[in-house]
């Protein structure tokens, strides 16, 4: 039972260390801050929150040991990285950071050119 | 909400003190007999019975986790694919949720979602500036998956 468990948890700290790779991959690849924000705050979310499921595992299988903070460290990136993700595309775009040219659509600058007092406000 | 769990745990300690046993295993008999107890006088509450809306919470939780999953599925495709062949863009959502709070889980659930990112949410918090990874394809999909979201979390709040 013990072997199992030390599969599981090998399998999910492998499968985190791969995720925050692509991560990394993602952000060298990708063309502007908007899409590589998508791999930053999803791809390393799950990543960490993998990599600390798996550390749990094995010291609670191993050791017995029921270590509480882990899993309030995975809530916490669990709340906190979407937000993180949101503010940094917010202040990106509103310091005129440009999309990348084959973007198609813009409908945020379009209510902003349609409403000037927001634009002059900031 | 609130007041049904407080009364809850209130008849709990109730059942405790009539039987004169100071257990963990007599604390969950009584909550289980107060459960019963709210679920009869339920008509005298303004809010639902709260159980269904601790169900709609963890209905809720469950979305999260899978969305977390398949948007990881996807942008996985994205970067490993050889060619980059995505159209992005920011489009708007308007949104019939009204609280604070609700907007902001709205929020995080779409940005956990497959391919897609919030940049911004308009002063008067009725739209959502969302960018997109591949907006050809999955603007229709995308609208029906935030009907089911908003829906979820009305069952919430409710």
């Amino acid at each position: 039972m013990t072997e199992i468990f030390k599969f599981i948890s090998g399998a999910f700290i492998l499968l985190g260390a791969f995720l925050s790779l692509v991560s990394a991959f993602g952000i060298i690849r990708l063309p502007d801050v908007y899409t590589r924000n998508h791999a930053a705050s999803k791809t390393s979310t799950l990543g960490i929150m993998l990599l600390l499921t798996g550390t749990f595992i094995f010291f609670f299988v191993e050791h017995g040991h029921f270590n509480s903070r882990i899993l309030l460290g995975i809530f916490f990136i669990f709340m906190t990285a979407p937000v993180a993700g949101h503010l940094i595309s917010r202040a990106a775009y509103n310091t005129d950071v440009k999309l990348w040219d084959q973007s198609v659509e813009d409908d945020l600058k379009e209510s902003r050119e349609s409403k000037p007092s927001l634009i002059e406000r900031e | 909400m609130a007041f049904q769990i407080l009364l809850n745990v209130f008849l709990a300690f109730i059942w405790m003190f009539l039987k004169n046993e100071y257990t963990g295993t007599t604390f969950l008999v009584g909550y289980f007999f107060g459960l019963l107890i709210i679920l009869g006088i339920r008509r005298f509450f303004d809010s639902r019975f709260y159980l269904l809306r601790v169900f709609a919470v963890v209905k809720l939780i469950l979305i999260f986790t899978r969305e977390l999953i398949l948007s990881n599925i996807s942008v996985l495709k994205v970067i490993l694919r050889p060619k980059l062949d995505i159209r992005p863009g920011i489009f708007a959502l308007e949104t019939e949720l009204e609280k604070d709070w609700e907007i902001t889980i709205l929020a995080n659930l779409i940005t956990l979602t497959p391919g897609t990112l919030v940049v911004d949410v308009s002063p008067d918090n009725k739209t959502l500036y969302i960018h997109a990874m591949d907006i050809a394809d999955k603007e229709e999909a995308i609208q029906d998956i935030k009907g089911s979201f908003e829906k979820a979390i009305m069952e919430v709040s409710k």
